[in-house]
């Protein structure tokens, strides 16, 4: 989250104190990302010295304060909400790392692994869906805040669903995993077909 | 207390080579008021434990026992009339009659137990108004929406005095915002009307509106879901001031 095009857009509906800044930031991202003052300040400040928003007066720093945006930070607030963020590299997962991990360890059980994700996932999903009924009312920035988490965490069930059939296929298929490469336990079976290694080595 | 509980359940098809193990041991509860989700991937016995969990088919071992009382001691007119009276159904399509309108269809399984058509009738139209469709009780079917045949099924499964819902992939054949929906109406009848529903799905979203979620791989339960903690863990202190 861009605190500093957050904040412009904040600013773009009219001049606002400091503090009330860091409140509205708060209330308009549902309260899920919290905000210390100090933060707001430095990113005021940064904004200022890139001439993207001016400030009233030129008292000391503090909630007395007020800012206002200008032509240049409209422009700027404008170029950023259209430019999609950068999802060409995926990004690093510890839970897509523990799974694949799980395979070289000879006595992990990669079925528990999984199944010791999912249930905190769902755990998380089950709390999140309380909230969005019980709690949010019609707050719809936190609605489509705790909307946009449900999504994210489907999709992380959607891949341990995936990737549990993958590993169970792969044993009744007899391709052998990573883990079945890495025991000491299976050094004396048989090597696999030469083609097949290459293709998990390229993984 | 316990609306629902399955003691070490086992149900398996065929013989010998060819015996196949649907559920292999499986015990479960789910108390009054409840909702309960069973998440599993295709094949590891969902939909033969709702089957086993509805009295339609018989474990091959283990107990079923609906409100404290073990459904195969029971004959199987008392069978037949504990499945009218006590317990409700919901599936992924529907299952409604075409040749009837909302209303008939849902007033029916009353009819077919033996009270009158007036009395059904009126039940079932409470039925109906409760989950919103009052207007849409002369329609049939085909002239419903998938969201509103759901909910007319759902009515269905409630109307009377049912107590527990079996419901298996009720939002199967939905969207994604009907599909809430569907789960929203089974919360809250369990919330409001101490109805308890176990519902089988495999969509997670839809499955984190239950209090419990039970995971099923090969016929076993593998693991469940914790009672849920308050919001308090997620929001950030100045939400819950």
């Amino acid at each position: 989250m861009s605190v500093r095009h957050a904040m412009l857009a904040l600013l773009s509906e009219g001049p606002k104190y400091g503090l009330q800044l860091r409140e509205e930031f708060e209330a308009r991202t549902g309260e899920v990302w919290p905000l210390n003052v100090g933060q707001v300040y430095t990113t005021l400040q940064r904004l200022e010295r890139d001439g993207l928003v001016k400030s009233d007066g030129t008292g000391e720093q503090g909630p007395q304060k007020r800012f206002r945006i200008t032509t240049g930070g409209q422009q700027e607030l404008a170029r950023w909400l259209c430019t999609p963020p950068d999802l060409s590299s995926p990004p690093r997962d510890d839970l897509v790392i523990k799974v694949l991990v799980a395979l070289y360890v000879p006595s992990a059980d990669v079925h528990a692994v999984i199944q010791a994700h999912r249930r905190y996932v769902v755990e998380l999903m089950q709390q999140w869906t309380r909230i969005k009924e019980y709690d949010t009312g019609s707050d719809l920035n936190m609605l489509l805040a705790i909307d946009a988490e449900l999504f994210r965490l489907d999709s992380v069930i959607r891949w341990l669903d995936a990737a549990e059939a993958r590993v169970s296929r792969a044993a009744t298929d007899g391709t052998m995993t990573w883990a079945d490469q890495a025991s000491p336990r299976n050094q004396t079976q048989a090597p696999l077909p030469r083609h097949r290694r290459e293709v998990r080595i390229r993984r | 207390m316990n609306m629902l509980e399955l003691r070490r359940v086992s149900r398996s098809y065929g013989q010998d080579s060819a015996e196949v193990h649907a559920l292999r041991e499986v015990s479960l509860t789910a108390d009054e008021g409840s909702m309960v989700a069973v998440m599993g991937p295709s094949g590891s016995g969902k939909s033969t434990l709702l089957t086993i969990a509805g009295t339609l088919e018989e474990p091959t071992s283990g107990e079923v026992l609906i409100a404290g009382q073990p459904a195969g001691k029971l004959s199987r007119n008392a069978k037949a009339r504990l499945r009218r009276r006590a317990i409700g159904y919901v599936f992924q399509d529907f299952n409604l009659l075409p040749g009837l309108t909302a209303a008939e269809n849902v007033s029916l399984p009353l009819e077919l137990d033996g009270l009158s058509a007036r009395k059904a009738r009126v039940a079932g139209r409470r039925a109906l108004d409760r989950l919103g469709l009052g207007e849409r009780a002369g329609h049939y079917p085909d002239q419903l929406s998938g969201g509103e045949r759901q909910r007319v099924a759902i009515a269905r499964a409630m109307v009377g005095e049912r107590r527990l819902l079996l419901a298996d992939e009720p939002s199967g054949a939905l969207d994604s915002v009907n599909a809430q929906a569907v789960m929203r109406l089974l919360h809250a009848a369990c919330k409001d009307s101490g109805m308890t529903a176990v519902v089988v799905t495999h969509d997670a979203q839809l499955a984190s509106w239950a209090d419990r979620v039970v995971f099923l791989r090969d016929g076993r339960v593998t693991d469940q879901t914790a009672p849920a903690p308050g919001p308090e863990s997620l929001l950030t202190p100045e939400l819950n001031q």
